[in-house]
This record gives C-alpha cells, sequence and structure tokens, in this order.
C-alpha cells in the first residue's frame, strides 16, 4: 500500500508525529497555517529560528518544526528572542506562544519588544485559558466565564492584547482566528516579510480545557462560533461599543514603517567607527 | 575581541594604565574577554558595568540593550549566547534575584553566559546604596533543582578585570553560567587598573575542550545556523537534545553529568591566594571586600609574632573543601570576617573540625582593619 505524505511533512520532524495537543484543539491549525506559509514564501527552515516558552502554543512549533528551535522558560520568549536576534538579524526569529505566555506572565517583555520595534514574527495564540495546566482563568479569559480557578464566574475584564501591542509601537498588528484559515496564512506572510516587530493575534479553540466549561465541547462549534462572532476592522469602526460586546474583530489593526531595532544598533555602531579604546 | 574592528579597537589599552572603578574594570575584562553583547537593567551598585559596556560595545560590533528588567536581561543574554555570542549581564541582588530561573535555564541548557553580581545589603531593598556580601549562598542555590555553580570573587579592581575574562573562559570551558560575584566596596572602588599585553589574553573559543577536563562530561556545543535544526530546551532532554520529561534515567544521567562536569573538574576551576600559611596556627579565611581589611590585620599581627595565616578564596563556587580540609589538619582555629552574617563561614565548618569564629560584619560598613585585627587578638590570646 502507498503511504499516504503530506506535501508539507518535510517541514516537521516526523519522528515525533502525532503531536501532544488534544482533539478539536486550534494548535494544528496554526502549525498548519504557518507551514503553508514559509512554504508558499519559499524560507528555507534553515533560517528560521523558533523561539517559545511555556504552554500548549509553544509546542506548536517545538520541537515539531524543523528548524532551529528555543524552548525557553515561561513569558520569556520575546526577551529571550531578541537576544537572538541582535546576533543574527538576517534569521527569521519567530516567536509563537499563548495568551498566558505573552498577555500574561510575559506581557511586559512583550509591550517592551513592540516598543523597541524588535524585528520578530510574533504570533500570539489565544485560546482565552491556561489550557496546560488545567484551564484556569487566563488575562483574556472574557468577563463572566467559568474556569478552574473562576469556579463561579470571571470577575475580571480580558485585555485585549493586539490593541495593547498596536498602541506600544509595533510594525504590524492583526487579529484572525483559527476560522480564517486562508486570511490567517496571508497575514502570517505579511508578517514573515515584514521588518520591525510583526504580531497576529490567533483566536484559537480550546474545547477541551475551556469550551466544555462555557458550551463549546467541540472544535466544530468553535468554528462555528468565531464564524457568527467575528466582524472585520471595518465593519466595526461604525460600530458602538455596546454592538461590539462578544465580538472579535478581525483584521489589520495597525502597518507602520518604522526602523527596526536591531538595524537601528547597527547604524550606530558604524557611527563609531574609526577610534580606538583608551583615547 | 571577535572581529578585526574589535582587536583593533581594544588593542589600545594594551599595556595601559589607568585609574578605574572596580564596575568598569569588569566592564572592560568583559570586552577584552570577547563579550559582544550585554543585557541589563539599571541597578546601584551595578549600574556603571552596564554604562562602559554602553559605550564602548558598539566600537567592538557588540550591542548593549538595556531591558525592561532582569528578567529579560538574562533571558536576551542566553539568546544572543546561543545564536552564538559571548554575552553577559550585571546586576545587584533584588536583580540577581529575578534572574535565577533562567539562570537554571542556561545551566539546563548548558549555555556559556556571565552574570555580575555587584552585591549589596539586603534582603528586598534593604540599604540599596551600601556594600555587602551576602549572596554567597544565592549565587550558589538560587535558582530550583540540583546543580553545581562556578562563582568567583574579586578583591581589587585589577582583579574585577583580569577575573573577568576568566569567568568568559571558563562559561566556554565547561558551558555552564558563571557568577562574578563582586560587591558593592569592589565595584565603586577606584585604583589602579594595568592592561595587559592584550596579544597574550589567552581566550577560550566557543565549542573548544581543554585537555584537562575529564573526558566525556562536556559535550559539542550545538550550533544554530548550521541546517541541524538544533532542538534547545529547559526541558529534561536526551543527547541529542530532544525533550523526555517521564524517564527517571534521562534525567538522572543528565543532571549528574551536569553536575559531575563542575565537580569532578574543580582543580581546574578553584583559585585561591594564601599568605603567611606556613607556620599558621590560626588562619584567616575570606573572599571580597572583606579580605582586604584581614590582610591588613594578618600582616599586623605577624608584626607581633603571632602565627596567623590568610587564606582568600577567589573562587567560591565550586568550593575548595580539600584545600580547607587540608588547612583544617594543620591548625587550630579559623576566623571568618565577612559582610554577612556567615554564609562562607558556614561552608567552611561543613570541612574541617577545629573552630570557625564568625567575624562577621553587616551594615553597609567594610571591616576596618582594626575589628579584624581585634578578633585575631581576642582568638589568639
Amino acid at each position: 500500500m502507498r503511504e499516504y505524505k503530506h506535501k508539507l511533512l518535510g517541514y516537521l520532524r516526523r519522528e515525533i508525529l502525532p503531536t501532544t495537543h488534544c482533539p478539536g484543539c486550534g494548535c494544528g491549525q496554526v502549525l498548519n497555517a504557518f507551514v503553508n506559509a514559509i512554504d508558499d514564501l519559499e524560507i528555507d527552515p534553515k533560517n528560521i529560528i523558533s523561539v517559545t516558552g511555556i504552554g500548549c502554543s509553544s509546542w506548536i512549533p517545538s520541537p515539531y518544526l524543523k528548524c532551529d528551535t528555543l524552548h525557553t522558560t515561561h513569558g520569556r520568549a520575546v526577551a529571550f528572542a531578541t537576544g537572538v536576534k541582535v546576533i543574527r538579524p538576517q534569521a527569521n526569529v519567530v516567536v509563537i506562544a499563548g495568551d498566558g505566555d505573552l498577555a500574561g506572565i510575559g506581557g511586559n517583555h512583550l509591550i517592551h519588544a513592540a516598543r523597541r520595534n524588535v524585528g520578530l514574527a510574533v504570533f500570539l495564540v489565544n485560546n482565552y485559558i491556561y489550557g496546560m495546566t488545567g484551564g484556569q482563568v487566563s488575562p483574556t479569559t472574557p468577563f463572566g466565564a467559568v474556569t478552574t480557578t473562576t469556579p463561579y464566574s470571571n470577575a475580571e475584564y480580558p485585555l485585549n492584547i493586539a490593541e495593547v501591542v498596536a498602541a506600544a509601537g509595533a510594525n504590524y498588528v492583526a487579529r484572525w482566528t483559527t476560522y480564517h484559515i486562508r486570511k490567517l496564512i496571508a497575514a502570517m506572510k505579511e508578517v514573515l516579510q515584514k521588518k520591525g516587530f510583526s504580531f497576529i493575534e490567533i483566536v484559537s479553540q480550546c474545547p477541551v480545557s475551556y469550551g466544555r466549561r462555557v458550551g463549546l465541547r467541540d472544535g466544530v462549534a468553535f468554528m462555528e462560533h468565531f464564524k457568527k462572532s467575528s466582524v472585520g476592522v471595518g465593519t466595526a469602526e461604525n460600530m458602538s461599543e455596546e454592538e461590539l460586546e462578544g465580538k472579535i474583530v478581525v483584521g489589520k489593526l495597525v502597518e507602520r514603517d518604522r526602523i527596526e531595532f536591531t538595524e537601528s544598533l547597527r547604524r550606530i555602531n558604524e557611527s563609531c567607527q574609526g577610534r580606538a579604546a583608551g583615547e | 575581541m571577535e572581529t578585526a574592528r574589535a582587536r583593533q579597537y581594544l588593542s589600545g589599552l594594551s599595556g595601559k594604565m589607568r585609574f578605574a572603578l572596580g564596575d568598569e574594570a569588569a566592564a572592560y575584562g568583559a570586552l577584552v574577554g570577547g563579550c559582544t553583547f550585554f543585557a541589563g537593567y539599571p541597578i546601584t551598585p551595578a549600574s556603571e558595568v552596564a554604562e562602559t559596556m554602553a559605550q564602548e560595545l558598539p566600537h567592538v560590533d557588540g550591542y548593549h540593550v538595556q531591558f525592561e528588567d532582569e528578567i529579560g536581561s538574562i533571558a536576551a543574554v542566553i539568546g544572543a549566547a546561543r545564536a552564538g555570542a559571548k554575552a553577559m549581564t550585571a546586576t545587584s541582588g533584588p536583580g540577581f534575584s529575578l534572574m535565577m530561573e533562567n539562570i537554571g535555564y542556561a545551566i539546563m541548557t548548558e549555555t556559556p553566559c556571565v552574570v555580575v553580581d555587584v552585591q549589596r545589603s539586603g534582603p528586598s531593598t534593604g540599604q540599596a546604596t551600601k556594600p555587602a556580601q551576602g549572596d554567597v549562598l544565592q549565587a550558589r542555590w538560587g535558582t530550583h533543582g540540583d546543580h553545581e555553580m562556578i562563582a568567583l570573587a574579586p578583591n581589587s579592581v585589577q582583579e574585577c578585570f583580569d577575573l573577568m575574562i576568566e569567568c568568559f573562559n571558563l562559561s566556554e570551558r565547561y558551558r555552564h553560567p558563571v557568577i562574578f560575584l563582586m560587591d558593592g566596596e569592589i565595584g565603586h572602588l577606584r585604583e589602579r587598573l594595568a592592561f595587559p599585553n592584550l596579544a597574550d589574553v589567552h581566550l577560550f573559543p566557543r565549542g573548544d575542550f581543554d585537555p584537562a577536563d575529564e573526558p566525556g562530561l562536556i559535550k559539542p556545543v550545538r550550533e544554530y545556523g548550521k541546517g541541524e535544526a538544533v532542538h534547545i530546551t529547559g526541558s529534561t532532554h536526551k543527547e541529542d537534545g530532544m525533550r523526555d520529561v517521564v524517564s527517571q534515567d534521562v534525567h538522572e544521567s543528565l543532571i549528574t553529568r551536569f553536575c559531575a562536569k563542575i565537580d569532578r573538574n574543580r582543580k581546574n576551576i578553584i583559585r585561591y591566594e594564601e599568605r603567611f600559611m606556613e607556620d599558621a596556627e590560626t588562619v584567616v579565611v575570606c573572599f571580597g571586600a572583606a579580605s582586604r581589611a584581614a590582610l591588613g590585620a594578618v600582616k599586623r599581627a605577624r608584626n607581633e609574632g603571632r602565627k596567623v595565616g590568610y587564606f582568600r578564596l577567589i573562587t567560591i563556587w565550586p568550593f575548595c573543601q580539600e584545600k580547607l580540609a587540608g588547612i583544617g589538619r594543620r591548625i587550630n582555629k579559623i576566623l571568618v570576617p565577612e559582610m554577612n552574617l556567615g554564609q562562607l563561614a558556614r561552608e567552611v565548618e561543613r570541612f574541617v573540625s577545629v573552630p570557625v569564629v564568625r567575624v562577621s560584619k553587616i551594615g553597609g560598613v567594610p571591616h576596618s582593619v582594626e575589628e579584624v585585627y581585634a578578633a585575631i587578638v581576642r582568638e589568639t590570646s
């Protein structure tokens, strides 16, 4: 019998498949979109350095993606990646991580990396929950949601992390969901070609640790929910705050062309030519 | 000294003399030691290390980045080191505490890097601008889990420079973070710094091996950018780098190798200074700032015919236990002046059976020669 082989399987460490993600999880869709994006752009995985933190979303590229990978500590991926990018500016330095990782424990690094405009491609997979640890409330969990640490109701409002990153000064910010897979691939391709800090919030589903407590028990239910709840940025501009309640605004939120951080550093170094120490 | 431009720039220092701060000397030691990446966060009394690096790194094709906090700083240092640079950060107690998790990451991923801790009075904000030596055990045990540590402590501006080069060499040789355990007294001390002829400075290249080290414990460095899809993780991993967090034997063999590569090569790492030891009956064991007063006190006691010796640890970790045990068999008493309540003394006690007398002083004022001398007189009379 002829063995079935997906055309993009060569990008993965085949020997360790299948992934550890739960049934219905959005992480596989994100991996699929990312591999499609690098395949379309003909980016050699040799030129990618993937930097991740801790959480389900950090397992999307690491260790499955066959490229150089740095799997770091919780929340710090963006800071590690900044060090990598300064030393290897020609590499595609990619961070794929979750809402707990990037918006929670690592929120400060995210804001300041966006402010610095360091040339990272950052994909925040927002599944509204700490999935790996069993479904605890996260900084992006909707108000009123039931989780294992908000067993009655979430008393906190969620962080609009994409708008935070846009306000911090990133060169590119978009939001898509795992339902909008073609739009997501197109946006990923833009991010991978953009200089400066480039960011996509990918709203994703966690049926096992989040969905089952809020009435979305499988991946299909989530896809329908994302389809129904999404509003394009253009449409959203003419909607009131009440009308936008519970909606997911999708599309490109910002695009700028400020100078990339490591490029600035190199220009400074060039301006310091021609002296000897001790002069 | 990674590039021709860096060599050219730094060669201007060769053979020169300067009146320098300890912090500045440490920064120049790092530059000569090959450091091309510094990330840090302002903190007294370590800020002058960052300021000097910010001023000089652009001239040697290097990069200084001030981070949003110390956690981000050490993270970026490790990222830069994995990307191929010799990298460092500098901080003091509060920032050092924040760095602990990622120092463990550097151990687990065998990433060379240097962390300067210019110790100040704690805990917490303590006496923020005052010196102390209270991080001896934090340096050793601050990060969680089983591990060894390499930590060196200078007691002069010259040593801030000389030992910093050693820190980089040791970190490359053992693929391990190295703590440079300075203190606010030495960091903010200004005295003579003589630069060596830079052509004579030995730098340990990334990935190299020293034949003096026990074979098999130190592994080849897995470098990025060679198309080898190198996977680096802070999780327990197999020899090929791939995660295995469930097999008891994988974890045990990994961690025991990490510990053994330091512990079994202790003799290659440990440095100390001993004076007046031949006929000594009492020995003053010390390091860093307190050792300066200790040496003055020992000399004074010697002038009066008291048989007192001076033993200064330069390498704090790994601990010079065999050496101290040997000393402990020949003498009657050990005095330990230190700017904490007995962190070094506690370690000394583990390896000797003679009395270990604490000559502790905290509160941000270093020992005077008279204070250590008075303790010697009291304990030898």
